[in-house]
C-alpha cells in the first residue's frame, strides 16, 4: 500500500494505492479452471488513532485500487493510517504523515 | 474514489453539456482523438505501476537466490550497482557477455550470476498470466526504467555489434511473413493510422511516436490490470501478426528492441508508463 497524505485548504487530502487482486471469482486462467474470488471486504483509516472512515467493498471495485478521499481539518504531521482486511482474512496496514503540499 | 468514478465524472459533464443541445449551438463533440486523450487523463493519476517499482525496489535490495546475494552489483552498462539512468542507455553490447543486451536480459543476466538463480526457470515464464503477481523480472524492469524517469534517451551505436543488431532489428522490423504476411511495419510503418479507435504509433524511423513509445515501456496496462514490459509487447505483436512466439531474451528480440530503441535516441524516459 502507498499513502500519501497532504493538506491542501484546511482539509487532508489522502491518496491510497492498494496493491490487491481483487478476483471476482468469475474470471477462468489459462487453463480454464476459475479463478477463486479473492477481494478486499473492509477497509478503516484512521488519523492519529481516530476512525474517519469505515468502507465496505467488494468484486466492483478494480484490481490494484486507488482510494482518494478528504478529511476536514487535520495537520500537518499528523498520522494517517489505513487497512484493509479481504475475504481470505489476509489483512494489512500503512501509515503516512500528513506533509505540506510540494510548491508549484 | 475508485477508478471506476471516472465513469461518474464523465455522466456529470454530459448532463453539464445538455442545456447547449439547441442545435446548431452545441458545443463540438470531443473527437475521438482527444476523448482518447481524456481518458488517458483520467486514468493518469496514480500509476499501479509505483506498486511494481516498489516491489522491484525491495528484490534489487534484498538478498536472494542460492548466492544469498543482492542485485547491489548489478551491472546494467554504467558501471556495477549504478541504476540512476541505466535504462535510457540500453540495449547495449556488454564486454562480460560479449553481446548486446537489452533491459530484460540484463537483469536476468544478474540474476544468474550475482544471485544464483537459474537461467531457464527464470525465463520459461517471464510475464505474470492471468490473476498472477507480477514477475520477479516485471517488477525489477519497472524499478529500473523508474530510476531512469527523465533520463535522455542513448541507445549506443558505438559498437559494430551495437550497429549490427539495429540493423538486423531493421531488417526485421520490415520482414513480413506468416499467414498473414505481416510485418511490424504494416501496422508501424507510417504515420497517421489507427486499429479501432488505438492511433497506431509509427516506429519505424526516428521521430516524436518512436521517442514516446519507447519512453513509455514497460507500461501498467489498465485493460489487463498488470505491468508489462517491452518484451511482451514485441512477443504480443508477433503474436497479433500470428507469427511463431517470440523466443524471451533472443537475438530477434534484443534486435528489435535496439532498433526501436536507437530509433527513439533523444526521447525523455517517462517508463513506468500508463496504457489504455
Amino acid at each position: 500500500m502507498r499513502i500519501r497524505a497532504t493538506l491542501r485548504s484546511g482539509r487532508i487530502e489522502v491518496r491510497v494505492l492498494i496493491a490487491h487482486p481483487m478476483e471476482t471469482g468469475l474470471r477462468k486462467d489459462e487453463a480454464g479452471n476459475p479463478i477463486p474470488a479473492w477481494y478486499i471486504t473492509d477497509v478503516t483509516a484512521r488519523v492519529n488513532d481516530r476512525i474517519v472512515m469505515k468502507t465496505a467493498w467488494g468484486t466492483a471495485v478494480s484490481k490494484d485500487p486507488l482510494l482518494v478521499f478528504h478529511v476536514l481539518g487535520g495537520a500537518v504531521g499528523d498520522r494517517v493510517t489505513v487497512d484493509w482486511i479481504d475475504n481470505r482474512g489476509d489483512r494489512r496496514t500503512d501509515e503516512a504523515t500528513v506533509v505540506a503540499p510540494a510548491s508549484p | 474514489m475508485t477508478r471506476g468514478t471516472a465513469v461518474a465524472a464523465t455522466a456529470i459533464r454530459i448532463a453539464a453539456v445538455l442545456p447547449g443541445l439547441a442545435w446548431p449551438a452545441a458545443p463540438a463533440a470531443p473527437s475521438t482523438h482527444e476523448a482518447i486523450e481524456d481518458y488517458r487523463a483520467r486514468i493518469a493519476d496514480d500509476n499501479p505501476a509505483e506498486l511494481a517499482v516498489a516491489k522491484g525496489a525491495s528484490l534489487w535490495r534484498e538478498a536472494r537466490g542460492p548466492r544469498g546475494a543482492s542485485l547491489g552489483r548489478c551491472d546494467l552498462g554504467l558501471g556495477p550497482g549504478i541504476v540512476a539512468g541505466a535504462a535510457a542507455r540500453l540495449p547495449r553490447w556488454f564486454a562480460d557477455t560479449g553481446a548486446v543486451m537489452d533491459l530484460e536480459a540484463r537483469i536476468v543476466h544478474c540474476m544468474t550470476t550475482l544471485q544464483g538463480f537459474d537461467r531457464e526457470t527464470l525465463i520459461a515464464k517471464p510475464f505474470a498470466g492471468a490473476a498472477e503477481p507480477t514477475t520477479d523480472i516485471e517488477a525489477i524492469a519497472a524499478f529500473v526504467v523508474d530510476a531512469a524517469r527523465g533520463a535522455t534517451i542513448d541507445v549506443p551505436q558505438e559498437r559494430p555489434e551495437e550497429v549490427a543488431a539495429y540493423r538486423r532489428g531493421r531488417a526485421l522490423f520490415h520482414y513480413r511473413a506468416g499467414p498473414y504476411d505481416f510485418s511490424c511495419a504494416s501496422c508501424h510503418g507510417s504515420a497517421g493510422h489507427r486499429i479501432r479507435l488505438q492511433e497506431l504509433p509509427d516506429l519505424s524511423r526516428p521521430g516524436p511516436t518512436a521517442r514516446a513509445t519507447y519512453a513509455t515501456w514497460p507500461a501498467y496496462r489498465v485493460s489487463q490490470g498488470a505491468l508489462r514490459t517491452l518484451e511482451w509487447r514485441l512477443a504480443d505483436c508477433f503474436r497479433q501478426q500470428r507469427w511463431p512466439r517470440l523466443r524471451y531474451l533472443s537475438p530477434v528480440a534484443i534486435d528489435l528492441a535496439t532498433f526501436l530503441g536507437v530509433n527513439a535516441n533523444g526521447g525523455t524516459m517517462d517508463a513506468p508508463g500508463l496504457k489504455r
